[in-house]
């Protein structure tokens, strides 16, 4: 037997669809409307052709596209080896101040305290003395700049890191450690296999987000001396009297942090879902 | 100090407007005759100009004058560049080295606007549009070089030539002529370093992370002389980019201007700049890189 919808729910399925036609063509309206408004409140203005030709430059741009590439993948490099090793000392850190006991209180003493004064102490100032203060000690095997550098990301952004991992492991309610133990898990069982799980979980877009922020951030490198792409563009901007090397570094930073937005947004739909399924 | 944070490119206009302003009175000149003396006579009688103190030449500079642009601060010795261009100029202006008088006067009262007490002012001015709303400037009696220096440490140290620093790290400013001389002229086969500022490049230098970083000549001496505890001039680069300019300072609409500036574009043409710089800052430490 076929499955004939009634008289009534034929209705109802035209009215939603007319409904759907009418919101989209509502929504293209719009969007025609102000970005209509948007362009020619931009390319109106009396100073356009000059921003225009100081920073869409198309031929200077092509020209110091080649060089802020280039200090481009220092960025690249840098961030994928910063991020993980952020990631892993932030949740080190979490746990470590999350333990109990009146023993381990010189451990959680040092991690609140290494907490409190990154967060607090400004990235800039942090890899002038990692790239300035360390090699001046001049011990046998001090690393590259871009080593110093890169540890003074990771620890900066390892505080952020550890704060949000620390949110997401308090919001674990305490009676599900106490099941787990009472089933005889020990605390690192149950760390690992009850709180953990579910506090990643419930702070991954936070984390991600933090994450993009790291991702802009080593640009700050090259106050270390290496070239990136913000320092290259700096230099073609020198050399050009043209502000179109910028326009051209920031395209790039965007287009890296693309994907990542994207996951980031497509996590916190997920976990709004789960998380609203009941209802 | 000032003038070594003076912005290239405000002196590359400098240049422009500086070669204009000067041109005048040589053009006038060359139309009435051939010898420079007879023709200075007319506009600038040798000996007699109204100068401060009549038939003397006052000239001013800083207390304390420093190496090598003066000569264990006295300028009246005739010994550094600047103190030896000083003597050319007033020679050729006809006063004879007894008639030249010297006054301290400090660097910002110098270019300050309101009644000056020398003739002209010799003190690493560099022209600028900003300064020149106060000031005369003559014809520039110097371009600035770019300059490597390093430590005594560093293995360039001992280099004697361009082609001993291709395989060296160096540093210097963003946006500097000094950065522009190491990739157009240097080429190093290491990728340069580049600093916000020359504090950072110094302290880069200092913990050995670069061999060597590249300044403008003035601040070269400043840093190695003052600042680096075992610092030294590698030497100097061939000229690169719009180089700073420096000018003598004259009081703004003074009569000597043309004649100063006349006097050091004769000198500029028969190479006596040309001597006195490779004598007082060539062969004074800071050799030539070729």
């Amino acid at each position: 037997m076929t499955h004939a919808p009634s008289q009534r729910q034929r209705e109802r399925i035209a009215y939603r669809r007319r409904q759907a036609i009418r919101s989209v063509l509502l929504a293209a309206l719009s969007t025609a409307v102000a970005g209509t408004l948007l362009a020619v409140g931009v390319t109106g203005a009396p100073g356009w052709p000059r921003v225009k030709e100081s920073f869409f430059n198309g031929d200077v741009a092509v020209a110091y596209f080649p060089s802020v590439l280039d200090g481009f993948w220092l960025n690249v490099r840098l961030f994928l080896v910063c991020a993980p090793v952020a990631l892993a000392l932030g949740l080190l850190i979490a746990v470590l101040r999350t333990l109990r006991g009146p023993v381990t209180f010189p451990v959680r003493a040092l991690t609140a305290g290494y907490t409190y004064s990154f967060r607090g102490l400004p990235l800039i100032i942090a890899i002038y003395l990692f790239a300035f203060g360390i090699p001046g000690l001049r011990l046998q095997g001090t690393p590259d700049v871009v080593v110093l550098g890169g540890a003074a990301i990771v620890i900066t952004y390892g505080a952020y890191l550890a704060e949000v991992f620390r949110a997401g492991i308090e919001s674990v309610h305490p009676s599900q450690v106490a099941a787990a133990r009472s089933l005889g898990l020990s605390h690192r069982q149950a760390m690992r296999h009850v709180v953990l799980p579910q506090a990643v979980r419930r702070v991954t877009p936070p984390l991600l987000n933090d994450i993009v922020a790291l991702q802009k951030d080593v640009g700050l490198i090259s106050l270390a001396g290496p070239v990136d792409a913000i320092r290259a563009a700096q230099i073609g901007v020198a050399k050009s009297g043209n502000f179109t090397p910028y326009v051209v570094a920031a395209v790039l930073f965007i287009l890296l942090a693309l994907p990542l937005i994207a996951i980031t947004d497509r996590v916190t739909l997920r976990a709004a879902r789960a998380q609203n399924a009941g209802a | 100090m000032v003038s070594r944070l003076t912005p290239l490119l405000v002196g590359g206009a400098a240049l422009a407007l500086a070669t204009v302003t000067a041109c005048s009175p040589v053009e006038d000149d060359s139309t009435s005759g051939a010898s420079p003396s007879s023709s200075a006579a007319d506009a600038c009688p040798s000996g007699s100009l109204g100068t401060v103190a009549a038939g003397k030449l006052t000239i001013g500079t800083d207390d304390p004058a420093y190496e090598p642009w003066f000569s264990d601060s006295k300028p009246a010795n005739g010994k550094g560049f600047e103190s030896a261009v000083a003597y050319q100029v007033a020679e050729r202006l006809g006063y004879s080295k007894d008639n030249v008088v010297w006054t301290a006067v400090t660097f910002n009262n110098a270019i300050a606007p309101g009644p000056k007490a020398f003739d002209f002012d010799i003190n690493q001015f560099s022209i600028t549009d900003e300064r020149k709303q106060a000031v005369d400037f003559s014809s520039p009696y110097y371009l600035v070089r770019q300059t490597v220096i390093t430590t005594k440490k560093s293995k360039i140290a001992g280099a004697k030539s361009l082609a001993d620093l291709t395989g060296a790290k160096l540093g210097a400013q963003v946006g500097t002529t000094s950065y522009q001389a190491i990739t157009d002229i240097i080429k190093p086969t290491t990728k340069p370093s580049v600093f916000n500022n020359n504090d950072d490049a110094k302290k880069a230098l200092e913990n050995g992370t670069v061999d060597g970083i590249v300044v403008d000549l003035p601040t070269a001496f400043y840093m190695t002389g003052a600042e680096l505890k075992d610092g030294v001039i590698v030497g100097q680069l061939p000229q690169v980019g719009v180089p700073e300019q420096f000018g003598l300072v004259l009081d703004k609409g003074s009569k000597l201007t043309g004649c100063v500036s006349q006097a050091v574009d004769q000198l500029r043409q028969d190479g006596t700049l040309a001597v006195l710089e490779k004598t007082w800052l060539s062969d004074s430490g800071a050799p030539e890189l070729k």
